[in-house]
């Protein structure tokens, strides 16, 4: 059994949420740096140097790299041997988007009611997905989720006989149809299997796998490859202006599924795709 | 190779504005984005007087970070466009020019812009950061309760666009 107070979770998070609304992940610079390697359009160009110059600045001034620093999802790895102390977990895994947010001079995009929408004023409350696990460790991950590519995002509810064929067009479907909407080149995350809901959360999952990285399985690391191939095939291309560079990385995750069924969800991510961990 | 502008637009400016030219905005533009729009919409049905007069104005569909202590802004992006496509066309047939967002329009909002002789310029989704600087004063105007999403009057400078969809009906996300 291992004692952890529950302010190292507040105070992790608060940190976190201001970190990487100023300065993305190292992967994700080394894609939008092979990105403007690849870009063939001179527009395409341009726009990628004018993100790589608006980095710069954020990352100097501490000015967030875009105006949605979007909605707090939390994913929290709990060792089985963790015994939180101190107060209740989930106030303060708030507390600590609260804190991040409003010391961080972060927006407040959060409304209280879906359809009253009264903001709350202090980005809370983040969307937490619990996982326990073995161990005595707690890993945090903070992704804060724009709503422009958030927008963009969907559920099919493929077929078995569909197959491969009809996962990539899915996706090739979802991001056509987001087009310039999800603010291109987009990172995507693919979740295939499990249920309606769990497909989601593996999707939105894969998004804080590092951009670059690749599924264990080689079938689905094959595909991964392909459906990069597919959505660049699309030349939206930067802030869809056309071009070559429409996606900077597909990151795809699996569940076993029903024999009736074969979900498919694709969460969009633009180019400020955030994701932090921390492990406690 | 940037066509320099200024606000109010007028209807000569709007008709040298092409599809696909960099252009350069200085002058005072307002922000409003979905809440703002919903409220200026229920001002207009009831006949009531709107916190700034459209005639001629540009609006950028904004709602932008907190300041720091002796910024103007902070963060100050475009967010997409289309969640204001139920309201733009009354705005437009009410005098308003121009509009900076990020991608596309409604078939309805493209007549629209055509008819009323308006433009939709586009500027760099995510690039929030460099956006703010060119934002040199800022004060809002309406519906502080809103937080980001109230109505600022805001003073731009250079501030860098592309023009999106022009009155001749051509549109930049259209490409096949």
């Amino acid at each position: 059994m291992r004692e952890i107070k529950v302010t190292a979770i507040t105070d992790a998070i608060k940190e976190m949420a201001m970190e990487i609304n100023f300065s993305l992940s190292e992967d994700m610079k080394a894609a939008l740096k092979t990105a403007w390697q690849q870009e063939r359009s001179d527009l395409g160009k341009q726009i990628l140097e004018i993100l790589d110059e608006n980095m710069e600045i954020a990352g100097n001034e501490k000015i967030p790299i875009c105006q949605d620093t979007g909605m707090a999802v939390v994913f929290l790895e709990i060792g089985q041997e963790v015994l939180f102390t101190g107060g209740n977990l989930e106030e303060a895994v708030n507390e600590g988007v609260r804190r991040g947010y409003t010391e961080g001079y972060l927006r407040k995009s959060v409304v209280s009611d879906p359809l009253v929408r009264e903001n709350t004023k202090d980005n809370t409350p983040a969307v937490i997905h619990y996982q326990i696990v073995p161990g005595e460790n707690v890993k945090i991950t903070l992704a804060p989720k724009g709503f422009g590519s958030e927008n963009m995002s969907r559920v099919y509810m493929l077929k078995p006989a569909d197959g491969e064929e009809g996962v990539i067009e899915a996706v090739v479907d979802a991001v056509r149809l987001a087009g310039p909407n999800a603010c291109p080149p987009v990172v995507v995350g693919v979740g295939i299997g499990g249920t309606f809901e769990k497909c989601a959360l593996l999707s939105k999952k894969a998004l804080t796998r590092e951009v670059g990285s690749h599924n264990e399985k080689e079938h689905i690391r094959k595909l991964e490859d392909e459906i990069f191939r597919r959505l660049n095939a699309l030349e939206i291309g930067p802030a869809g202006l056309g071009g070559s560079v429409t996606c900077l990385g597909v990151n795809i995750e699996t569940y076993p599924t029903h024999i009736a069924g074969l979900p498919v969800a694709v969460n969009i991510c633009c180019h400020v795709n955030r994701h932090i961990s921390r492990v406690i | 190779m940037n066509k320099i502008i200024t606000t109010p637009l007028t209807e000569e400016t709007i008709k040298e504005l092409h599809t696909g030219d960099m252009v350069r905005i200085t002058g005072i533009i307002y922000s409003a984005r979905d809440a703002a729009h919903k409220k200026l919409v229920e001002l207009i049905d009831k006949g009531e007087e709107l916190p700034f007069d459209l005639n001629g104005n540009v609006i950028y569909y904004l709602g932008p970070t907190p300041a720091r202590e002796g910024q103007v802004i902070g963060s100050a992006g475009p967010t997409t466009s289309s969640r204001m496509d139920k309201y733009t066309p009354v705005l437009l047939s009410l005098g308003l020019k121009g509009m900076i967002g990020k991608g596309r329009r409604s078939p309805e909002v493209i007549e629209t812009i055509k008819k009323e002789k308006a433009v939709y310029f586009a500027a760099v989704g995510g690039a929030g950061a460099l956006l703010s600087k060119r934002i040199k004063q800022s004060k809002v105007i309406a519906f502080d309760e809103l937080g980001t999403e109230a109505v600022r009057e805001m003073y731009v400078e250079d501030f860098p666009a592309i023009v999106a969809i022009d009155i001749y009906g051509n549109d930049i996300y259209q490409r096949d």
